[in-house]
């Protein structure tokens, strides 16, 4: 088991490797002279060469991609000059704190609606309540997240005036505060989730009641709540383990979404004025974090699965 | 996967299939055949979009601004006074040809790249399938955000962009697909009579992967139509003034107190098409899978 795992973490760093290559290319891609631009208009040739060398432009790809990589580690990202900050204070302190909450809070509501929906949808399998369930988790899936924001604005901000239309208070600073300003960015990005969640436990559940263990648990005489909620769902947390993990990219674009919807300082909004402002090392910056996230988060799912079934565990 | 499952498959299954023959898919089917029918009804509009649209899409009435729904103005007018019922009959247009073309620019890539990963072996098929897997970790909106930075906004590049990012989950499938076919028996019989191996690959493997292929690239039109309105509604995709639904959701944001239908109505028509197209993806994918086929 050791040894799956260690090959598991080569393989993570691997793909690290290629994702920080590729993000340090978009540099090398993206159009303008960078020498250029920070010389202006008139220059010599020879201050030219001179700031060339002194950025180590000069030095083939894999060092610069080197000398790149070690500065990135420590945390060296560079100078944002839109927003007048170090950008690993502006994108790892500000905005990748902004986005985790909401994506935690949405995450929070998917698993907490989702599965109760699912099971409920399972155990009335074939009824009217499942037939709605289904079409709402079709809707939910299907419709723009960015358009559900606005309308819940329009509805609950606007005409009922039940939450604040837009803005940003940090829950760690003002608990309360920041929970009410989170709900309906919350549930605007949990959509899609709360739909995929009801449909991937509905079908999972279905399966795991025809088991035998489940007939074993009824044969014993237990009450049936206890056989759905504890010897059901208990069954259905691997494969929601694995979806959650792989839909983590999804989360993460969504509060992209969401972010400029409702106006959070997140790395949504960090990415897009990034793009409109052509600072490319802000949007290197988004990219890592993102990817990061995504692989580790990832390996953890698969690190855990020997945790979340122990018959993983016997059999290697 | 369970005994009682596969206990019960004999007994269900014949009858089931019989049924199956029958009748059509349109009739088995009726969600997906009226789905079927408002994305047509969508293509026909986008088509057509001179001849549907009452206005044109960019003439802009200072005197007729953010009206709400009426007689002339089905919709309503935006903040230009520029008509939304013909925005977005011709959005459909660019929505449409985005979601496309940027869906075939992704099928090709992930063709090739799969093809190579699943045909190769050793250290390049580890190296390939790592690449794909970096591919993956991006989600694909923030990978075109990433592609957009460098190539600039308009439409071509939107289609280019959303393309590109596309590559990676095409790649996955292909690769999968490219794995079962090449074990299978007839591929050894056509290397045992010494046929070259690019012509074992373009007769033999191809085909056989063109197909699922295919039914994936139905099912993710509608994804590439969402990255690209996301990434109008961001505005750093499709520039003003063409008339994109995601440009004119998030122009209505604006004002979503006083004129909600500014958002709104592009809205309803992006979200009625993604439902559409993906109750017709789910269809085709449940008719025309080998592998669920199989299962059902």
């Amino acid at each position: 088991m050791l040894r799956q795992a260690l090959g598991k973490i080569a393989q993570t760093l691997v793909v690290l490797f290629f994702v920080s290559v590729a993000s340090f290319g978009l540099l090398k891609l993206a159009p303008g002279d960078p020498i250029q631009i920070m010389l202006g208009s008139e220059y010599s040739q020879e201050s030219y060469e001179q700031l060339t060398a002194q950025l180590g432009l000069d030095q083939p790809f894999l060092a610069q991609y080197a000398d790149w990589a070690l500065r990135f580690v420590q945390g060296d990202w560079g100078t944002s000059y839109v927003a007048r900050t170090d950008i690993y204070t502006y994108a790892f302190k500000e905005a990748l704190p902004v986005t985790l909450t909401l994506a935690s809070f949405s995450l929070a509501f998917a698993i907490l609606i989702g599965v109760p929906l699912g099971v409920l949808s399972a155990v009335k399998k074939d009824t009217a309540f499942d037939a709605g369930s289904a079409v709402l988790a079709l809707t939910g899936t299907a419709f723009p997240s960015f358009l559900l924001g606005i309308l819940l604005i329009w509805f609950f901000a606007v005409k009922l005036q039940l939450f604040p239309v837009m803005g940003y208070i940090s829950p760690w600073q003002d608990f309360w505060g920041g929970i009410y300003h989170m709900i309906l960015p919350g549930l605007t990005l949990s959509t899609y989730f709360i739909a995929m969640i009801t449909r991937l436990t509905r079908a999972t559940l279905i399966e795991v009641m025809e088991q035998p263990y489940i007939a074993a648990a009824r044969a014993r005489g237990e009450p049936s709540w206890r056989v759905i909620w504890v010897h059901g769902v208990r069954n259905i947390a691997m494969p929601l383990v694995t979806i959650l993990g792989l839909q983590l990219g999804t989360l993460l674009q969504g509060t992209v979404l969401t972010e400029t919807v409702f106006n959070l300082p997140g790395i949504g909004q960090m990415l897009t004025s990034a793009v409109l402002g052509r600072e490319y090392m802000v949007v290197q910056a988004g990219v890592m974090m993102t990817a990061t996230l995504f692989i580790g988060v990832n390996l953890l799912v698969d690190l855990s699965y020997p945790f979340l079934d122990p018959r993983l565990r016997a059999r290697k | 996967m369970s005994l009682s499952s596969s206990d019960a498959a004999p007994t269900a299954l014949p009858r089931a299939k019989a049924s199956l023959g029958r009748r059509s898919m349109f009739l088995r089917r009726p969600f997906f055949t009226v789905a079927l029918i408002v994305a047509a009804a969508y293509v026909l509009a986008a088509t057509f979009a001179p001849h549907v649209a009452p206005f044109d899409p960019v003439k802009q009435d200072f005197m007729a601004m953010m009206q709400g729904p009426s007689f002339a103005h089905p919709l309503g007018t935006d903040s230009y006074g520029q008509d939304i019922l013909s925005r977005v009959i011709y959005g459909a247009r660019y929505a449409l040809i985005i979601g496309i073309f940027s869906v075939l620019i992704g099928a090709a890539g992930g063709l090739v790249i799969g093809l190579a990963a699943g045909l190769s072996g050793g250290w390049l098929e580890w190296a390939l399938m790592r690449l794909i897997d970096s591919i993956l970790a991006l989600p694909s909106l923030i990978l075109a955000v990433a592609f957009i930075a460098i190539l600039g906004q308009g439409v071509d590049k939107v289609v280019v962009a959303v393309g590109l990012s596309m590559i990676g989950p095409f790649a996955r499938t292909v690769r999968a697909d490219v794995m079962q076919v090449r074990v299978q028996l007839f591929i050894e019989a056509a290397q045992l009579m010494s046929i070259p191996y690019l012509r074992v690959v373009w007769r033999h493997v191809l085909p056989n992967v063109i197909f699922p292929l295919a039914v994936q690239v139905t099912i993710r039109v509608s994804e590439a139509i969402l990255v690209s309105s996301s990434l109008s509604f961001l505005g750093i995709g499709v520039t003003p003034p063409t008339p994109d639904w995601g440009l004119m959701i998030a122009e209505g944001r604006d004002f979503v107190s006083f004129a909600p239908w500014m958002s709104a109505m592009p809205g309803f028509a992006l979200a009625l098409l993604l439902i559409a197209l993906s109750i017709v993806g789910d269809g085709i994918r449940e008719e025309f899978d080998p592998k669920l086929r199989r299962g059902a």
